[in-house]
């Protein structure tokens, strides 16, 4: 069982982050990153099907700047084997992510192509799909259970309101979503043996993409609290609020 | 930060201790202090990252060669910050471990160290009884002689890990006529028959850490688990509490850390008078007071651990006694000075900080009280001073 993951170094889901004074890009200093959350899913069900399988490579592979290194270590202190790093300025446009990523996993032999079903710091949502349309592969998306037998996996996918479960050959894509597994923490022998591990990297020029980003906004100011009384004759006015102000009522 | 001129090895201890403690044990803390029940969800974290390997040898499965007292407190100080009560699973595994460390022969490592460093077996320490605690001559727990049995009988109490721990090193009297040199540490597991458990104590603090007696009543223990020879269990828990001292150091050192953060980050985001609270000097200098005394502790702490791990065969008795007892006393200044920044949200349970102060007060009692450690201290400062003019 073969199974290459595609992960991405995001700032970290606890980190306040600040635009840049051009307004264009994410204020990086004293920014802590992270391995994306949903990556986590992706290469923790690697692992576990190259353990329960007892044999098979698991590849990592980022697209990102030196600093990628670091969450490539990462995956390789989870238990990957190997990690490649496709060096080049990353944007907010999917696209150009998705054809390097191609073209290097097009001639890498494999059963399950594993990505996050998102990365949170852009929230694209698009790399799992337009990997799966360069590539010709079936892509099951935001999965939350994976089954493999014989060449064949039958996917669980959370779909509004319930769920869809979809069957394809392998190889194919899966795009994890939380739920699917619990990820592991590193080992601190994870940790040294992933120091021994290959790393490959290699500059790549990325293609032009599609979008052009305009401007990046931060959410609204929230406004300043306000104290509508006390006890259970606050009650009405603040039902009136939610209901005709709010309106989550 | 400052520079404590750490390993690489024991900067990635560190990082994955505080990842662990930040992103498992805290968001728990509260949880296990209210209902008092053994932490084993966490437990199982920590022993799938191999934290708990960090002070075993190599060759039984750990990292710990070299430098096993100061990865013991690196991680010790980390799991503490996010919470003094779950860290002790770790912590007394240690103090739990070190007779074997310290005086078992290579069978004996063999036999228990490999579980012990892949966290599948908590260790425990048991000294204490009703009538002996840092009065260790007290001891009245028996262990007499039958064929190729012990047969053990007493009473231990508070000890840490009780009852959730699998491997036991227990202070008993292999010749209650001779006193203290007749005393001997026996490796007791937890399934030997006779061998049982008391009450669960109710503590004030470090709820999440499991206390309870042990009960001996005619329990046969094989003589190849004594540790060491006879005679000798005094020497062998002296050398424990060298080694273990600094641990305890480094969890009141976690603790008053931990208070102080939640401190700063109280002081700079709570206002009053239309201004953050960390913007009045009397604020401020308490925390500044707080922040010198945790930096003491720690530079006092990590400087002894070195002394140990690169010392060997010497005793440390003075340092080790030094660091836990004044870093626990910084705990319990600081941990309560940082109530006071909280102001009265501070002495509600809805907010973190006071079960730091709860978990702090522990710090200058077990082990040896604070009363103890200035005994030892006085006893070797006085002594190496009349030494020095004969």
């Amino acid at each position: 069982m073969n199974s290459i993951v595609c992960i991405k170094r995001v700032p970290d889901s606890e980190t306040r982050v600040r635009i840049a004074s051009d307004g264009l890009a994410v204020d990086r200093s004293g920014v802590k990153f992270d391995m994306n959350e949903y990556d986590k899913y992706a290469l923790e069900e690697a692992i576990r099907r190259k353990e329960e399988a007892g044999e098979g490579l698991v590849t990592v592979l980022t697209v990102g700047g030196d600093d990628a290194r670091e969450t490539l270590r990462q995956a390789l202190a989870m238990g990957a084997d190997e990690a490649v790093l496709l060096r080049a300025e990353t944007g907010f446009d999917g696209l150009p992510v998705a054809v390097a990523l191609a073209e290097e996993i097009r001639d890498r032999p494999f059963d399950l192509l594993l990505f996050g079903k998102q990365a949170i710091d852009d929230d694209g949502m698009q790399v799992p799909a337009m990997v799966a349309e360069l590539l010709g592969l079936p892509a099951a998306t935001v999965v939350v259970s994976l089954e493999i037998e014989a060449g064949r996996a039958v996917a669980r996918r959370e779909v509004e309101g319930g769920h869809e479960t979809v069957e394809f050959d392998l190889p194919g894509i899966v795009a994890a979503q939380k739920g699917l597994n619990e990820p592991r923490y590193p080992s601190l022998k994870g940790i040294m043996a992933a120091k021994k591990k290959p790393l490959e990297e290699k500059d790549v020029t990325l293609v032009e993409g599609g979008l052009e980003l305009l401007e990046l906004s931060g959410p609204p100011d929230r406004p300043e609290p306000q104290i509508l009384g006390e006890g259970a004759e606050a009650v009405p006015e603040l039902v009136r609020r939610l209901r005709e102000e709010v309106k989550v009522l | 930060m400052l520079d404590y001129f750490l390993t690489d090895e024991h900067q990635m201890i560190r990082e994955l201790s505080r990842t662990i403690a930040d992103e498992v044990l805290r968001p728990v803390a509260a949880d296990y202090d209210r209902s008092g029940e053994f932490p084993w969800p966490v437990v199982e974290k920590m022993a799938e990252a191999g934290l708990f390997g960090v002070f075993i040898e190599e060759r039984y499965g750990g990292l710990g060669d070299g430098d096993r007292t100061m990865n013991m407190v690196l991680v010790t100080e980390e799991l503490s910050k996010a919470c003094g009560g779950i860290s002790l699973a770790f912590a007394g595994t240690a103090l739990g471990t070190l007779p074997i460390i310290i005086a078992g022969s290579d069978e004996q490592k063999e036999k228990y160290l490999p579980s012990i460093a892949a966290g599948e077996r908590l260790a425990a320490f048991a000294l204490t009884e009703p009538q002996a605690g840092s009065d260790a001559a007290g001891i009245r727990t028996t262990a007499i002689r039958d064929g190729d049995h012990y047969v053990v009988n007493g009473i231990k109490q508070w000890i840490t890990n009780g009852g959730d721990a699998e491997i036991y090193t227990v202070v008993v009297m292999t010749n209650p006529e001779k006193g203290p040199r007749g005393a001997s540490t026996l490796v007791i597991e937890k399934d030997t028959p006779g061998f049982g458990f008391g009450k669960k104590e109710d503590k004030m603090g470090i709820r999440a850490s499991s206390t309870r007696e042990l009960v001996f009543e005619d329990c046969r223990v094989p003589v190849e688990n004594l540790l060491g020879r006879e005679g000798t269990g005094f020497i062998t828990a002296m050398k424990t509490f060298d080694a273990s001292r600094p641990g305890v150091g480094a969890q009141a050192l976690g603790i008053a850390q931990g208070a102080l953060d939640l401190a700063v980050d109280w002081a700079i985001s709570r206002k009053q008078f239309g201004s953050p609270v960390s913007s009045f000097q009397g604020l401020r200098f308490l925390l500044a007071d707080m922040a010198m005394q945790v930096e003491a502790a720690r530079a006092l702490i990590y400087a002894t651990a070195r002394h140990i791990d690169g010392n060997p065969k010497a005793r440390s008795t003075i340092y080790s006694a030094m660091s836990k007892c004044f870093a626990s006393d910084i705990a319990m200044r600081v941990t309560t000075d940082a109530v006071q920044v909280f102001g009265g949200s501070g002495y509600m349970k809805d907010y973190p900080i006071e079960k730091y102060m709860r978990d702090a007060k522990i710090t200058q009692i077990y082990e040896g009280t604070n009363q103890i450690q200035r005994e030892e201290i006085s006893r070797i400062l006085i002594g190496e001073h009349i030494a020095g003019q004969s």
